[in-house]
């Protein structure tokens, strides 16, 4: 018997990471999000998961992510816990693979992983048999983050074939953007990322990826743009010249006409984009947001087989 | 040593001996812990057809965990897997818990080394505690029956650095490097590049490595203390051992098993060797924490330079690093996982995959495993008539699977669990003993 790799399913059965994902993989996911979100509504679907028991074990701080994941685990039906990291044994010393292996000996069969390690989800695969879905692993990837983002743009302006994305600010401790990379050109998109220098290095070495060093170059005919916050908490200092890369209504004139401007955030409002920009008609980052519960519902139920 | 007396005539073998440049097909025979012309009556005959016979192998860089951490490692275990990998020697770094710093520690570390599967030679540390601010008694642990001194997992510090190149010399002694400068390192936890940017790991930069190279063949250059160079991973390093030597540095170095053959893609979840075609990685084996080591695995580039190194002579051996770790220090986030992969069983094999591969001719890793390393501490090996009885035979086509249950390591740390390698060890005789067999 042979069983054909349809977009109905995902290959490893978890998601590390967007890299490598074949286009129908990541266009099925997209088109069973807007599913998802008329189901939402039409509270359709509200006991796919009744089977699920989805642990939520977020060890850096979140807000979207982690309340969007549980809102559509309850969507569609599952049994949703939360673990408290700073409540928890964690508190106590207990190892990253002893937490986790507690967590599925209580029937946890979904594992969403946030943790400021890059490969702790591979970890967690490796060290136990929930099936992970990871919500952000340091530098690494933010898999769901990128999804919500194609979606939003998507529904935006349209197919992303060939169009130009513009990625600003302090990629190289994005998550964010490394996803975003792997997501977008895995949709035929073209990725340009720009910045000050120490906040785009070793990106000229991904191949379909042009670095752009001055903030013009990077706006130039970008049919969108997304604004990326300064990971302080990863060791980022702000560069001097960052005045020179923030973004405002006057600089997105660069852009194409109409191009909306996207932020993953939490923004840092005045230091990456100014708060008239993040708020203009064609500010795209509520529909993120929005979009994340969707995407989030997309990506369980599909790893669960249930979609 | 310890092992039955080997009484043995092997026919028809390829006898590789670097010592007398012999590659040819012939029979070896052992008797009495030697080589002999004419095989004793009643000796053992083994159709050495399709076998390699050459000298034992020599490991400059061993890490043996006892005392201090023996459920990764003891003396014991560590030695049956040397002889299992066809090494007659191994040479103990001194990070042992307490470290291995004085003439008492050396003596008690000797004995404990003594009656195993594999000759033991003891390194001393090059400072107290390996702490880098006091200087050991170098010359005290040398009478005390240290082959070597090194603050291994370290470069001997800055401030120490002078002074101890320079009692060194005055003892004759050998000093072995971990050429690496924590300060560039910054947190690094696999060489910088593309594959470090796009997992999003902080990167180890090469000049970590080459500005101790050079300051340590500076250092040599001066007060003539005989230099020699481990783990070298970097090709700038390779380049920089050949401008000293082109002014008169004695220096020699070596590069482990995993450094010529696995590259820095192996953290992103490939599994080809450096010289394969380019394959996509599998990303759930993406930041196994097994690949983690240090030095950290290189640019493929610079893997198969050092591969081309050993080729052509200018690295003289092939050493193994082997680092045993219990299993929960490797089941960890990748940059919390325990730097090293044990190699003392897989050294030979990956060398023989890059035979096969073509990128090495088999006398030359059989020299860089053998006569050279041996000649650095002053050991011999030969096959010739008359020579001490430390050979292996090994079958370089046959195939076995790496497998966590059937290696005689105490630890399974290795990424190549479940891969299968070429060439299997048939014997080991060390010291005229026969301290394996399969």
């Amino acid at each position: 018997m042979t069983v054909a790799v349809t977009p109905r399913t995902w290959p490893s059965g978890h998601l590390f990471d967007l890299a490598g994902a074949a286009r129908g993989q990541i266009e099925g996911l997209l088109d069973l999000a807007v599913e998802m979100r008329e189901a939402r509504a039409a509270r359709r679907h509200a006991s796919m998961l009744e089977a699920e028991i989805v642990a939520l074990a977020f060890f850096e701080a979140s807000t979207r992510t982690r309340i969007s994941f549980e809102l559509a685990g309850r969507a569609l039906g599952a049994t949703v816990v939360d673990l408290d990291v700073a409540g928890s044994s964690v508190a106590k010393g207990e190892s990253l693979v002893d937490t986790l292996r507690t967590l599925e000996r209580m029937g946890t069969t979904t594992l969403v992983l946030r943790h400021q390690e890059p490969g702790a989800p591979q970890l967690a695969a490796r060290a136990t048999g929930m099936r992970i879905v990871n919500a952000g692993d340091g530098a690494h990837a933010h898999p769901t983050q990128a999804l919500s983002d194609a979606l939003t743009l998507r529904e935006a302006i349209g197919p992303l074939d060939g169009r130009v994305v513009a990625i600003v600010g302090d990629v190289v401790h994005s998550r964010v953007a490394r996803s975003n990379i792997h997501c977008l050109t895995g949709l035929g998109a073209r990725v340009r990322v720009g910045g000050p220098p120490e906040w785009v290095a070793g990106f000229d070495g991904w191949p379909a990826v042009e670095v752009t060093t001055t903030l013009e170059a990077t706006l130039r005919g970008a049919d969108a743009v997304m604004a990326l916050r300064a990971q302080l908490e990863r060791g980022a200092e702000l560069p001097e010249d960052r005045l020179a890369w923030r973004l405002d209504s006057d600089r997105m004139r660069l852009a194409a006409p109409g191009a909306p401007i996207l932020h993953p955030g939490p923004t840092n409002e005045g230091v990456e984009l100014t708060a008239e920009l993040a708020s203009a008609p064609g500010s795209l980052i509520g529909r993120q947001v929005a979009n994340g519960v969707p995407i989030r519902m997309a990506v369980l139920a599909r790893l669960a087989g249930m979609a | 040593m310890t092992g039955p007396t080997a009484n043995l005539l092997i026919t028809g073998a390829r006898l590789i001996d670097p010592a007398t440049g012999t590659d040819a097909i012939g029979d070896l025979a052992i008797s009495d812990g030697l080589v002999v012309a004419d095989a004793p009556a009643g000796a053992e005959r083994i159709d050495g057809r399709g076998l390699v016979v050459t000298p034992g192998f020599c490991d400059l860089h061993a890490h043996l965990r006892q005392p201090g951490r023996d459920g990764a490692e003891t003396i014991e275990s560590g030695c049956r897997a040397a002889a299992r990998g066809g090494f007659t020697t191994i040479c103990a770094m001194p990070n042992t818990d307490p470290a291995i710093d004085s003439a008492e520690a050396v003596s008690r570390a000797v004995a404990a080394g003594a009656g195993g599967a594999c000759r033991v030679r003891i390194i001393g540390a090059a400072s107290v505690r390996r702490a880098g601010r006091e200087m050991a008694d170098l010359a005290a642990m040398a009478a005390a029956g240290a082959v070597a001194v090194s603050d291994d997992g370290c470069a001997v510090s800055g401030a120490m650095a002078r002074e101890t190149f320079e009692r060194v010399a005055a003892a004759g002694l050998l000093l072995i490097e971990h050429a690496e400068d924590p300060s560039l390192v910054a947190g690094g936890v696999m060489r910088a590049g593309p594959t470090a940017v796009r997992l999003g790991l902080p990167g180890w930069p090469p000049a970590a490595e080459l500005t101790t190279v050079e300051r340590d063949l500076a250092l040599a250059g001066t007060t003539r203390a005989r230099l020699h160079l481990t783990h070298l991973s970097c090709a700038a390093s390779i380049e920089a051992v050949r401008g000293a030597r082109a002014r008169g540095v004695a220096v020699t170095c070596d590069v482990t098993p995993h450094h010529l053959s696995m590259a820095d893609d192996w953290v992103a979840g490939s599994r080809r060797f450096a010289w394969d075609e380019e394959r996509a990685p599998d990303p759930a084996l993406a930041f196994d924490g097994r690949c983690r080591v240090n030095p950290p695995l290189a640019s493929r580039a610079d893997a198969l330079a050092l591969l081309a190194a050993v080729a052509d002579g200018t690295i003289d051996s092939i050493a193994t690093d082997h680092a045993p770790h219990p299993v929960e220090r490797k089941l960890a986030p990748f940059a919390s996982a325990a730097p090293g992969l044990i190699g003392l069983e897989t050294a030979l094999s990956l060398g023989l995959a890059a035979v096969e591969a073509g990128r090495l001719a088999l006398p030359a890793l059989v020299a860089a495993m053998s006569t050279r390393p041996a000649a650095i501490i002053g050991e011999a090996r030969s096959l010739a008539v008359g020579a001490t009885a430390d050979i292996v035979a090994f079958d370089p086509a046959a195939r076995w699977r790496v497998d966590a249950t059937t290696l005689e390591s105490a630890s399974s740390n290795t990424p190549l669990l479940g891969m299968e390698l070429p060439g299997v060890v048939r014997l080991t005789v060390g010291d005229g003993r026969i301290t394996y067999r399969s």
